[in-house]
Parts: C-alpha cells; sequence; structure tokens
C-alpha cells in the first residue's frame, strides 16, 4: 500500500491549479458506526439541504433509504443473520469483563467453549416452535455513512456539458448552482448513483439543479472540517489529508482482521481500481454490494475513446449509404 | 442464457441512478435521427434532379429539427439557462459534443429548408441579389448539413452509452449501427410518403438498407450483453422493441414490395417511422430499467472480480 501512496497526490495539481494544498478526504470506519445520524443531520443544516421525504421505509431502522440530491450523507443500517468478529451473542454474560475482553482486541480469540443459557428474553420464534433459547443465533448490525466519493476519475465531471461539475484546489468534486441547468446527464453517469436532479416546486432552492455532497467546500476554504465528521461523535468518518487517511485506513484494517474480524477490508482506497481511487474511501465489514455500493465500479469514460471510434465507424457507413443509394442508380429510377 | 446468477444488495434497492430524462429524450433520439437522415437524403436529391424528394427531404429536416431542439431544452432542469452548454467544449462529454454537432448543424439544415421557399417568392424578390443566390447557397447549406446527417444520428448513440447505466453501456459497441440504421429506416421512410414513386427510389433503398442495418446491429448486440440483456426482452421496454421489429421488418417489406403503388410505399413509411420510434422508446425504457434493479449492476461487476482472482488463483 505504501508504494502506491504517491500516486494519490492532487489530481488538481494536473488542472492547472498553482501548488494546491494536499488532497483532501474522508475515511469513513464503518467498524465504529453506532448509526446515530448526526452526520446526516450535521450535513442538512450546515449545507441547508431540505427534508427529502418523511416516510417510513418498512425495510430496516434505515428510512432515508439512499443518497440523492436532498441527501449528501445516508448511513446505511443493515441486520444480519451473522456474527461480528468473534462475538457471540445469546450468551449469558454474567462474569464477562467487557473492558478486559475489549483490550485483548489486538488478537484474535480463542473458540468459545462457554455453554449457551436462556436468558428469558423474548424469543425470536413463535412460541412453542424449536430453536429458540440455546441455540446461538448469529446476528450483527451494519452501519455505513455513505457519501459522494470525490473519486479520482470523476464520471459526472467529465460528461458535464456546462462545467458545472468542477474539481476544486482540495481535489474534490463539486456542482456550480449557477452554471448547472439541470441537463441530468451527470445523474446516470455516476457509478455510485451519488449526485441527482433535485425535483420540487419551481423556484425553489437548487430546483431541478444537480445536487451532491460538495465535501463541504465553504468549510474547507475556511479551514475547518466538514459538517459531518465536525459531528461525528464516534471518529467513524475522519476527514484529513488522503495520503494519512490511507495509511491510517490501512492500520485499521490490519488490526481488524488480526482481531479476528476477517471480513474487514477497505473500499476506495486503491488508486488503480477503476476511478482511480476515491477521495472517500470506507472500511467494511462485508461485500461492498451489501451496503448498496458497486463491487467493481468503473468510470465510465474510461471507454469513451472506444465508443467515439464506433460513432465514427457507424457515421461513416451511413454516410456512404447515402451516397451509395443514390449513385447506384443513374437511369433506372 | 446467462446463468442466474445470485447477488446481494441493500434491500433491493438500487445502486445507480436511471437518469432524469423524460420521453424528451427518446423523442428526441427519434428526430435528430429524421433530421440526419433527411438532409443526407435531401442533399442526394438536390444532386440528383429530384426536386419533390429533395423538398420533401429538407422540410422534413427542419420540421425534426425544431422539434429536437424543443424535446432537449424541454428536458432541462432549468430551461433558461440552455446557453450554458456553449460554455464549455468537452470531448469527454458527448453531450457537449452533441451540441456543437448540432449548433454547426441547425443552421444548415434551416437555410437548406429555407431556399425551398425560393418559388413562393415574389417576382422581385426572386431577381434580387439575395433572391438569385437562394437555391445555391441552399445546395452548399444543404451539402454541410448531409455531411454533418450522420454525425447528429450517431453520437446519440454514444450519449446513452457512456453512463453507468447498465444496459446502455454494455451495448457501446453496436448502439451506433443500430442508431444510424434506425435513423436511415426513418428518413427513408419519411421520403416514401413524401416523394412520388418516379423520385422515391434512394429513399426506398435508404428505409430497407436502414432497416437491415437496425436489425442486424440490434442482433449482434445483444448477443454481446451478458445479463444486461434482460430488461431488453421484459415489461414495458420488450413490448417496445417487439413492435419496433414488427414495424421496421413490415415497412422494409412493403417498401419493397410497393415499388409503383404511392399508397403502398407511404405504408411502408409510417411503418418505418413508427419502427424508429419504438426502437429508440424501448431502448431508452431498457436502460432505466436496468439502472433500477441492482441485479444488473452488481452481476457484472461481479462476475468481473471472480473472474479476475479465478486467474490470479495458482492452479
Ligand atoms: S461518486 Fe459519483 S457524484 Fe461523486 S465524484 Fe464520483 S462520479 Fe461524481
Ligand atoms: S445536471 Fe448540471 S452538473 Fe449535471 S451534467 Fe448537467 S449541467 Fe453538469
Amino acid at each position: 500500500m505504501t508504494a502506491t501512496t504517491h500516486r494519490s497526490s492532487n489530481p488538481a495539481a494536473q488542472l492547472g491549479y498553482d501548488q494546491p494544498p494536499a488532497r483532501k478526504g474522508f475515511f469513513t470506519d464503518t467498524s465504529i458506526c453506532i448509526g446515530c445520524k448526526a452526520c446526516e443531520v450535521a450535513c442538512k443544516e450546515w449545507n441547508m439541504v431540505p427534508e427529502d421525504g418523511l416516510e417510513l421505509s418498512g425495510m430496516s431502522y434505515d428510512n432515508t433509504q439512499g443518497l440523492g440530491a436532498s441527501t449528501w450523507r445516508h448511513v446505511a443500517f443493515i441486520e444480519q443473520p451473522k456474527s461480528l468478529g468473534g462475538q457471540e451473542s445469546n450468551l449469558q454474560h454474567e462474569g464477562v469483563d467487557a473492558l478486559a475482553l475489549a483490550g485483548g482486541m489486538a488478537t484474535s480469540p480463542a473458540p468459545s467453549t462457554r455453554t449457551q443459557v436462556d436468558l428469558g428474553m423474548p424469543g425470536t420464534v413463535l412460541p412453542g416452535a424449536e430453536g429458540d433459547a440455546g441455540t446461538a443465533t448469529p446476528f450483527r448490525w451494519l452501519m455505513e455513512s455513505d457519501v459522494c466519493k470525490h473519486c479520482t476519475h470523476a464520471a459526472c465531471l467529465d460528461v458535464c456539458p456546462t462545467g458545472a461539475l468542477f474539481r476544486t484546489e482540495f481535489g474534490t468534486v463539486v456542482v456550480q448552482d449557477d452554471v448547472c441547468n439541470g441537463c441530468g446527464y451527470c445523474v446516470p453517469a455516476c457509478p455510485y448513483g451519488v449526485i441527482e436532479k433535485r425535483e420540487g416546486p419551481t423556484g425553489n432552492d437548487a430546483v431541478g439543479l444537480a445536487q451532491k455532497c460538495t465535501l463541504c467546500y465553504d468549510r474547507l476554504k475556511g479551514d475547518l472540517e466538514p459538517a459531518c465528521a465536525k459531528a461525528c461523535p464516534t471518529k467513524s468518518i475522519q476527514f484529513g489529508d488522503l495520503d494519512e487517511l490511507r495509511e491510517r485506513a490501512q492500520v485499521r484494517v490490519d488490526q481488524l482482521v488480526a482481531a479476528g474480524e476477517t471480513g474487514a477490508r477497505l473500499y476506495g482506497h486503491d488508486p488503480d481500481d477503476g476511478v482511480g481511487g476515491t477521495g472517500a474511501m470506507f472500511l467494511l465489514l462485508d461485500e461492498p454490494e451489501v451496503y448498496g455500493l458497486p463491487p467493481d465500479p468503473v468510470v465510465t469514460t474510461r471507454d469513451l475513446p472506444e465508443m467515439w471510434r464506433r460513432a465514427v465507424l457507424a457515421a461513416v457507413t451511413m454516410l456512404a449509404g447515402g451516397v451509395a443509394v443514390f449513385a447506384r442508380e443513374r437511369g433506372n429510377r | 442464457m446467462v446463468p442466474d446468477a445470485n447477488f446481494t444488495s441493500y434491500y433491493g434497492r438500487p445502486v445507480v441512478k436511471p437518469s432524469p430524462w423524460t420521453a424528451d429524450i427518446p423523442a428526441y433520439l427519434f428526430m435528430g435521427g429524421l433530421a440526419g437522415g433527411s438532409s443526407l437524403l435531401g442533399a442526394g436529391a438536390d444532386l440528383s434532379g429530384r426536386p419533390m424528394l429533395r423538398r420533401g427531404a429538407r422540410l422534413a429536416a427542419l420540421g425534426a429539427l425544431s422539434g429536437s431542439f424543443y424535446a432537449l431544452v424541454h428536458d432541462l432542469g432549468r430551461p433558461a439557462r440552455f446557453h450554458h452548454m456553449l460554455r464549455v467544449a468537452k470531448a469527454t462529454s458527448p453531450m457537449s459534443v452533441g451540441t456543437w454537432i448540432l449548433t454547426a448543424y441547425g443552421p444548415m439544415a434551416g437555410l437548406a429548408a429555407v431556399s425551398e421557399a425560393t418559388p413562393f417568392l415574389s417576382r422581385r424578390m426572386r431577381r434580387s441579389v439575395l433572391g438569385r443566390r437562394l437555391p445555391t447557397v441552399g445546395r452548399a447549406a444543404g451539402l454541410v448539413a448531409a455531411g454533418l446527417g450522420p454525425a447528429v444520428a450517431s453520437y446519440t448513440a454514444v450519449l446513452l452509452a457512456d453512463t453507468a447505466t447498465p444496459t446502455w453501456h454494455a451495448a457501446r459497441r453496436d448502439l451506433p449501427l443500430v442508431f444510424v440504421g434506425s435513423a436511415s429506416a426513418a428518413a427513408g421512410g419519411m421520403g416514401l410518403i413524401l416523394a412520388s414513386p418516379q423520385e422515391a427510389g434512394p429513399a426506398r433503398r435508404m428505409a430497407i438498407a436502414g432497416a437491415a442495418l437496425d436489425l442486424a446491429a440490434s442482433h449482434t448486440m445483444e448477443s454481446g450483453m451478458g445479463v444486461t440483456v434482460e430488461p431488453l426482452h421484459e415489461g414495458r421496454a420488450g413490448t417496445l422493441l417487439k413492435a419496433a421489429k414488427a414495424f421496421t421488418t413490415a415497412g422494409a417489406a412493403l417498401a419493397a414490395v410497393g415499388r409503383r403503388r404511392r399508397d403502398v410505399s407511404a405504408l411502408a413509411g409510417v411503418s418505418l417511422l413508427a419502427g424508429s420510434v419504438c426502437t429508440r422508446f424501448g431502448l431508452f425504457e431498457a436502460g432505466q430499467q436496468s439502472a433500477r434493479d441492482p441485479r444488473y449492476t452488481v452481476v457484472p461487476q461481479r462476475e468481473r472480480l471472480d473472474q479476475h482472482a479465478r486467474a490470479h488463483t495458482p492452479g
């Protein structure tokens, strides 16, 4: 990993910025997220993002459901019949020193020899049915605060025909509200489904324009950290220089794997991935698609030279055909 | 068929977002193709001395172009800012490239159509400097429009393919051929409606060749798309594309047999135009559907990762 860190240098440097600051980004460590949604709220307050529907999703505790024009941070909530690392559920807790266990995180815990005890808790199956108390039910909650990835190769920025989307001096990707004309091209271009056109009554703020996380461009200019990172009580959302965050993320994932959480992995940290690495990376505990993230995102414009070649071929075919339908027929109409 | 791969998602929610585009955009795909093809036909008719076909094709091009412009502006979130497209020129943005193609093409196609007004001018105006030059100007403009017309018809395929919308992106290789085929079939069909059988020969051949290209390229395209081909055969998109195939095939057949009959030719033209409309709306809808279902994003990416992992595991 350390061998590749130099390549994360700020893409703004190649765009004519004179001595830009270090590339800024997020490292979201989902293993310590408690799903409090402080980030969602702080983001809305600071950026004056309007309400985006007050319905119950019925799918989980997550009623926000996904990123969009009026949701720039979204806390995903997943309930799974899997255990979290060496953690065991449905066990008797008397005599267990939780603090001591937490302190021993660095080593993989030995398989438990303790027996299952009925704690008299309400069951998870119908009364009288088999397999309640005494049967270990592996179970865990995963929480992840999702956000715009501020891609190194950002499809949204590539396809924007007005130049409304631009790369800031911090290496982040931001929409200029006074330039965007709401063509909507960036929306299907984003491989993560982040950016969206804001709907609502015309005349309301930014309605009809593409909207997404700005990585708090205004705060960054004032030397403040983004609102979400500031509000996060567990430091699940960490803000900083991207190079440094990458190192920190690597240390953390190594620590978790050593502690027995073998599902821990980094997402978006690799400068060789399909989007050239992201400015917002994540530590996940399961496959990306479990969190609604694409497992192998690729910036669509990577294939653009091939697409233009095929389009030129098609246009030439049509032109040649047009000539042929007239040329082929002299005299016999 | 592709084996039914298991996949995980976040409560079935989409991974990518479908485009916010309304029916304006598939309508534009159709009209842009019709305009481009008609300009080609109009210039040929002009050079080969087919006044009825020339007039019909030039006016069809202007009509379709006006419709295109309306649709494109109407679809914007802020229509009053449509000219912001002219702030920049970006090769990485097919929409930007398309804007500049249309900016060059539009006035030329317009001028060619305006030159058709020559016979309606008063004798004095016809004799004026401008009046005497109008047919020549129309011819020159028509030739430039004919050169740009195929680009108008084919770039729209890249417009769709250059997205994370699974079905559009997977169709990227052959979609431009499908689009120019469909455009030629539509423009040829329009020519069959507007010109007499004596003049309609080239329109007929363009219609039949375009229909054949559309059908053949669609077939090749579908065989290389993996799991993302499914939305082309299901739901509303499936119905539209089935109808497209039927209209296009019937139109081409009628065009071939109706050589001497204007009524049969006109019917062929209507059928081909309907086929082109259905092709555009069907392909558009299939893409939207592929974005709404996480399966089409996750499964191909998973397969790619698994293949990569297999290739890098010894043994
Ligand atoms: S995640 Fe999407 S919206 Fe964010 S920078 Fe990347 S392409 Fe653009
Ligand atoms: S909607 Fe706005 S930001 Fe998005 S591509 Fe169009 S002009 Fe650019």
